[in-house]
């Protein structure tokens, strides 16, 4: 009865996805860390789904690392945004999607701040009028990129060429989802299940073939904490609360870990080559990882794209267990070339497998 | 400067304080108060109670830096308290007043504007590629070494559109985009801000005898490392 009952929790926190037309914000660290997944996702939406996206050459970061580091104030965080969507206005479009978990904690907070304070939006009109000359339209829609794959989830499923099932066994492969705490924690409404039963990824493993993982800690934040993680002497902060995850989620067995936070991808992938550095400790079996994908990277897998196109040879951990036991037929020789297959020095290897 | 009346000017503040019922729920759900010696709950406690010495205290102490800002308590606090929102007005407030180089957390702020803040301004992103190595960041590891050596060719198999003008991932922000990011900030107090901690950085620096002038200098290490 239990189960039952948190099985369906989510469904009482929905909100509206407009089916098309979007301007898409880019993410200052999925951009860098992970620099085919905003493509790939650009890629899906326009090839897959024939979505309209605008990609704009004219847009910047939200500031977001920033304010949340108090090296800037949130004024300044709302000026940039408000640009943001004076840029959506010009372009013609009025639904706003973002790359970055963070930015969209800022996006929301910033819309929400602007109706329970109207003089600070009034504030906000002006000092970008004063700086830029630019006026805008709030978005009648505003979203994260991974609502949207969930929002279309059944239509990727339709022109799936892999499932999330072990080709071996026949079994479904378990899959661990993390939830950026802004995403939902923060506004809950405005999160696919609110922040106690987010359903934004689980919703892909279910449709997708997977089954979920349900461990102790799963809605424990990675560990980011912007300013704890940005100063080398403060970074212990950030690797504890990660291993506190990967300890807690290992005796699942995981197969793979999904994120929608393009820092906590960062950090529970990135962690993992620490922890086996410091402490000789592995979380997957003969000596790799727990692959951690973003949401665009495991849809475009499971939609047949080549896992070293897509960029999966940029992960710290090795992929390659995961496409094994989804019976992905790749190319290992071709994992670390450069364009037009030109061949490149291999990394340094690690104790954590990588290739 | 009476400190309270300053709190109450910050809308932060006046979001992330309600009523606080001293429950401890904050403290439960935080991820720095497992790591460290930290306490959302005592943090508005004192702030609740009123006291300027005990803000003042507050104001110059690591407490305030501690916090991760996931904002798990704004999620859980049952009367609707966000502890988090407090300790960015407390961090603002803390920087006016020049009261953060008194502590070692607060000192760090340097390092933070000159990587994150001053690459806002230079790249349009917080981060960019061509800044990070794995000297400053390890735990980067040998990925990114090769990503790094190998950037040109690596970057144009995934179709970015690194280092160049138009759209596209890692492209380079246009002149005009960069100077609107400028002029937003010097609107809205972000130059204000950085300002204040790079002059306050100098004071700090001189009176600890540690050199200080621009990017990673001698100042800048020791409070991005130690």
């Amino acid at each position: 009865m239990q189960s039952t009952i948190k099985d369906s929790a989510w469904e009482s926190y929905q909100k509206h996805i407009a089916e098309d037309k979007y301007y898409f914000a880019r993410s200052c660290i999925r951009q860098n860390f992970f620099p085919a997944a905003e493509g790939l996702f650009l890629d899906i939406m326009r090839n897959n789904l024939e979505k309209d996206i605008y990609d704009d050459a004219r847009q910047t970061t939200c500031t977001g690392i920033a304010y949340h580091s108090g090296v800037i104030p949130f004024e300044t965080t709302m000026g940039v945004i408000a640009r943001q969507f004076s840029l959506m206005t010009e372009a013609g479009y009025e639904n706003f999607v973002v790359s970055c978990v963070t930015s969209f904690g800022l996006y929301t907070e910033t819309l929400e701040t602007w109706k329970e304070f109207p003089e600070k939006e009034k504030e906000i009109r002006e000092a970008l009028k004063r700086a830029t000359g630019r006026t805008f339209e709030l978005p009648k829609n505003l979203v994260h990129a991974s609502d949207l794959i969930y929002k279309f989830r059944k239509e990727i499923s339709s022109q799936l060429k892999y499932r999330l099932v072990n080709n071996n066994t026949g079994q479904p492969l378990s899959v661990v989802d993390h939830i950026g705490c802004h995403y939902a924690k923060i506004f809950p409404k405005e999160g696919i299940g609110g922040a106690e039963f987010p359903y934004v990824l689980a919703g892909l493993i279910d449709e997708w073939g997977g089954a979920q993982v349900d461990y102790p800690e799963r809605r424990h934040c990675c560990g980011f904490g912007f300013r704890q993680y940005l100063l080398k002497s403060n970074r212990s902060y950030s690797v504890s609360n990660t291993k506190k995850k990967l300890d807690s989620m290992k005796p699942y067995h995981p197969d793979l870990i999904i994120a929608n936070c393009p820092g906590c991808t960062f950090f529970l992938d990135r962690w993992q080559y620490v922890i086996s550095e410091m402490e000789g400790k592995i979380y997957g079996d003969n000596g790799y990882g727990i692959p951690v994908l973003t949401y665009e990277e495991l849809a475009g897998l499971l939609l047949g794209y080549d896992p070293w196109d897509i960029g999966l040879q940029l992960h710290q951990v090795a992929v390659e267990p995961l496409l094994d036991k989804l019976g992905i037929k790749y190319n290992p020789d071709d994992k670390y070339k450069g364009s037009k297959g030109k061949i490149l020095k291999l990394p340094q290897p690690s104790l954590l497998k990588m290739y | 400067m009476e400190l309270l009346k300053e709190l109450k000017k910050d809308f932060r503040f006046i979001e992330g304080l309600k009523a606080c019922i001293s429950c401890g729920t904050c403290t439960a759900i935080c991820p720095a108060a497992e790591f460290r010696d930290y306490d959302p709950r005592m943090i508005v406690e004192s702030v609740q109670n009123g006291n300027e010495a005990d803000i003042e205290k507050l104001l110059k102490s690591d407490d305030i830096w501690y916090c991760g800002e996931c904002l798990s308590c704004k999620t859980r606090c049952p009367r609707g308290n966000t502890p988090g929102y407090i300790v960015q007005a407390l961090r603002a407030l803390s920087i006016k007043t020049g009261f953060f180089i008194f502590s070692e957390q607060g000192r760090k702020q340097l390092a933070i504007k000159r990587t994150v803040g001053d690459h806002i301004l230079k790249y349009g992103y917080c981060v960019y590629i061509d800044e990070i190595d794995t000297g400053m960041y390890p735990e980067q590891g040998p990925v990114w070494d090769w990503l790094r050596e190998n950037r040109d060719e690596v970057l144009g198999k995934f179709n970015t559109n690194y280092n160049k003008s138009g759209s596209g991932t890692l492209r380079q922000t246009s002149e005009e985009s960069l100077g609107d990011l400028k002029k937003i900030f010097d609107e809205t107090g972000g130059t204000e801000r950085m300002n204040l901690i790079e002059e306050f950085s100098r004071q700090a620096a001189n009176r600890m005898g540690i050199g200080f002038s621009e990017g990673r200098d001698d100042y800048f290490m020791e409070v991005y490392e130690k």
